[in-house]
């Protein structure tokens, strides 16, 4: 808790101490003895920043796979002041941003989600130069481009949503600039997950989602925006529709694809639709589904229990299928200011400094800067994850869990392999109001 | 220092007020503030006057759909429940003599409901599904040969969590208006010949209403203003009034959220009132 201080020496100091006492002003008490105690620590001066920065809070709020409790107190010892991580899920999340902005200081964001919080005016420009890592983040997210290969832009692309022209502009800027929306810290592609066991062949293409084969044994992704574009990547793979951008969908693509989720859930195609990660490890490990789209840290869940699953790689072939990618990056809240604003800039340094990338990469996400990532990880673990060769040893997962034997190769290969194969990226549609709609008579249907 | 009549009926309500209208009238003006108004379709609101948004909820076949699906689900749960309710409240407070052992007994159908209603919905699932108890237990008995996939993620599964939810919220009223009936009353019955269904259908239901009607509001209020048990346990397989618009906040089309919100509490402020027009509350319980 940060005190008020009414003598602050440096007006940008007292602009800060002031915005947090009126932020925190129903607990009063609090305030009033945080006061007390912290009168005179504000000086100023950068020799004894670690006095300053003790008291210093920040709220890191987002979706639990990617604003995780672990690596916040990681960043609290680090870092000498506390890092609260706070869940929520993604429709929480993104209201709580837009409707209390002041009770956020870390928003963590979707691509779409940077692209309403701008146009909402709730964060600000993040100047590019005050991260340290930045000239070695992946192209993927500053250029839209990996190893000379474009990074399709269906959906709302990390680079597409990265770049602001000024500080406080409320629209997304094309082209590179000094200002960003957020700092992309964690991603991944999201496929299929099945038991080979009782599937019988290698799934390569979504198509197999709908396959009479596994009437009553399917599932899908229930989150309307995300789910949608899983339907259609299925139904492009069968062969039934070609759309313009999966990621924006016209109101007639819209109603085909619903209207093709109704036919199937009303021939009993579906035994179920899941929400969030544990549901879907839940539906596969208790026999109740074979096929469904799923998340690749979950099908590690999954395998966790000794029950066979595997992720399908579903490379690009003819234009069709692909990896739907989404990434989560953190966005600096509009009312941080001063020594607050500071800290978060250090919080957004230390993330990109390796600690957090090795971990997240151990349950098999990736981090935007692998280079550093790297350096916490032992050789034969990033052989695994990111290489996609053969894991020299047993491979633990980010708490020293087993997961893998050694002699596994990951799922969908190395990492370039995987990511130059994502052909959309989560997103939120012009037509979502309709989309919504419609997903809702798939619902009741 | 004696304070006035009227001064002293207002500090008994003060309490009450000083919780409803921030908790209850404020929101509420809130959202129907919001659902007059236009959205840019970002989360943004444009301060208008339009009924578009009634409009739609009124001319969409999804509404249609929706309210059939809660109200079907509210019905059913309205009936278990019912029938649950009044012949566990009848049993302890009519056959068990011993009126300590019956308020044990009351005590023990509460202890369920220490834990949390989500823990309880959720331990369905290992018991309901393909390769659950009750399947495998039937399959290793040689009744069925393939699992009964109806048993989970269907409107079976959504009927089943409700009812053990909310039986609870039947017995605690019906039991409390059975024991404020006069046992003479029964003897009499008994006396004159009445038979044990006449009694029950002359003497035991017409006294026992105002707790029925009380249960009912519980039970009704709760399942139409609940989507999660729906969500969960139908596996995503059905969807509710207010499930559709928690989704609609999800992409952020409040005023939408905001009519449909209003609608659904009108209707079930209708329902209640009904309700109490087949009893007087007031009496029931001052008496």
């Amino acid at each position: 808790m940060i005190s008020d201080n009414p003598d602050g020496i440096a007006p940008k100091v007292d602009e800060a101490e002031n915005h947090v006492s009126r932020r925190s002003f129903l607990k009063v008490g609090a305030a009033v003895a945080g006061a007390a105690a912290g009168s005179g620590a504000i000086t100023g001066f950068p020799t004894i920043w670690a006095q300053e920065i003790k008291d210093i809070e920040l709220r890191h709020v987002g979706v639990s796979y990617s604003v995780v409790k672990a690596i916040g107190d990681q960043a609290s010892k680090d870092l000498g002041f506390k890092v609260t991580m706070q869940n929520l899920d993604t429709s929480a999340a993104i209201n709580r941003f837009i409707t209390q902005p002041n009770t956020v200081d870390i928003a963590d964001l979707e691509g779409w989600q940077a692209k309403l919080a701008a146009k909402r005016g709730v964060i600000q420009g993040i100047e590019a130069k005050k991260i340290k890592e930045f000239d070695n983040f992946l192209p993927i997210f500053t250029k839209g481009e990996l190893d000379g290969h474009k990074i399709p832009r269906q959906g709302i692309s990390p680079y597409e949503a990265l770049y602001l022209a000024k500080p406080d502009a409320t629209e997304l800027h094309d082209g590179v600039t000094e200002w960003l929306t957020n700092v992309p810290q964690v991603y991944n592609a999201d496929s299929i997950g099945y038991r080979p066991d009782l599937v019988g062949h290698t799934v390569t293409e979504w198509k197999d989602l709908i396959d009479p084969k596994f009437k009553g044994k399917a599932a899908i992704l229930d989150v309307p925006a995300i789910g949608i574009m899983d339907a259609a990547l299925t139904f492009e793979s069968a062969g039934l529709i070609t759309y313009a951008n999966k990621g924006n969908m016209t109101k007639k693509e819209i109603d085909f694809t619903c209207d093709k989720l109704i036919e199937l859930k009303k021939d009993g195609h579906f035994r179920a639709t899941w929400t969030t990660f544990d549901q879907s490890v839940q539906l596969m490990a208790a026999g109740e589904v074979v096929i469904q789209s799923m998340w690749s840290p979950a099908v590690a869940a999954v395998r966790v229990k000794q029950i066979p699953c595997t992720y399908a790689p579903v490379n690009i072939k003819n234009g069709k299928e692909g990896y739907r990618g989404w990434c989560n990056g953190m966005g600096l809240m509009k009312h941080l200011t001063g020594k607050k604003l500071e800290a978060a800039y250090e919080y957004m340094n230390w993330y990109m400094s390796g600690w957090q990338g090795a971990f997240v990469s151990r349950y098999g996400y990736y981090s935007p800067v692998p280079s550093t990532a790297k350096k916490f990880m032992t050789p034969a673990e990033y052989a695994f994850w990111y290489e996609g060769k053969p894991a020299p040893e047993e491979v633990k997962d980010p708490y020293g869990v087993a997961m893998e034997k050694a002699g596994t190769v990951r799922d969908g290969g190395s990492f370039t392999e995987r990511v130059t194969n994502i052909s959309c990226w989560n997103t939120l549609m012009d037509e979502a109001a309709y989309m919504n709609k419609r997903w809702n008579d798939f619902k009741v249907a | 220092m004696r304070l006035s009549k009227p001064v002293v009926s207002w500090l008994y309500v003060a309490p009450l007020v000083l919780v409803l209208i921030p908790f209850f009238v404020v929101p509420i003006v809130v959202v129907l503030i919001a659902s007059v108004f236009d959205t840019d379709g970002f989360g943004g609101l444009i301060p208008t006057f339009t009924l578009s948004n009634y409009l739609n909820v009124f001319t969409s076949t999804l509404t249609f759909n929706l309210y059939y699906e809660t109200i079907k689900f509210t019905v059913l749960t309205w009936i278990f429940t019912l029938l649950l309710g009044f012949f566990i409240a009848y049993y302890l407070v009519f056959h068990v003599k011993n009126q300590l052992l019956a308020i044990g007994l009351f005590l023990l159908c509460t202890v369920p409901f220490w834990t949390s209603n989500i823990i309880r919905m959720i331990s369905w699932i290992p018991l309901l599904g393909k390769e659950g108890l009750i399947n495998t237990a039937l399959i290793k008995i040689g009744l069925i040969h393939e699992p009964l996939g109806f048993l989970l993620y269907s409107s079976f599964a959504v009927v089943v969590a409700y009812v053990h939810q909310l039986t609870i919220f039947m017995i605690v009223p019906i039991f409390n208006s059975m024991v404020r009936i006069d046992k003479r009353v029964i003897e009499a019955a008994v006396d004159a010949g009445a038979s044990r269904f006449d009694i029950l259908r002359l003497i035991v239901i017409p006294l026992s209403k105002s707790g029925i009607a009380l249960g009912t509001i519980f039970v009704v209020a709760i399942v139409m203003g609940d989507f999660f048990v729906t969500k969960v346990m139908s596996g995503g397989g059905s969807a509710s009034v207010v499930g559709a618009f928690y989704e609609d906040i999800g992409v952020l089309q409040y005023p939408g959220a905001a009519a449909s919100a209003v609608v659904l509490t009108v209707i079930l402020m209708t329902s209640v009132a009904l309700i109490l027009r087949t009893v007087d509350i007031r009496k029931e319980i001052t008496s």
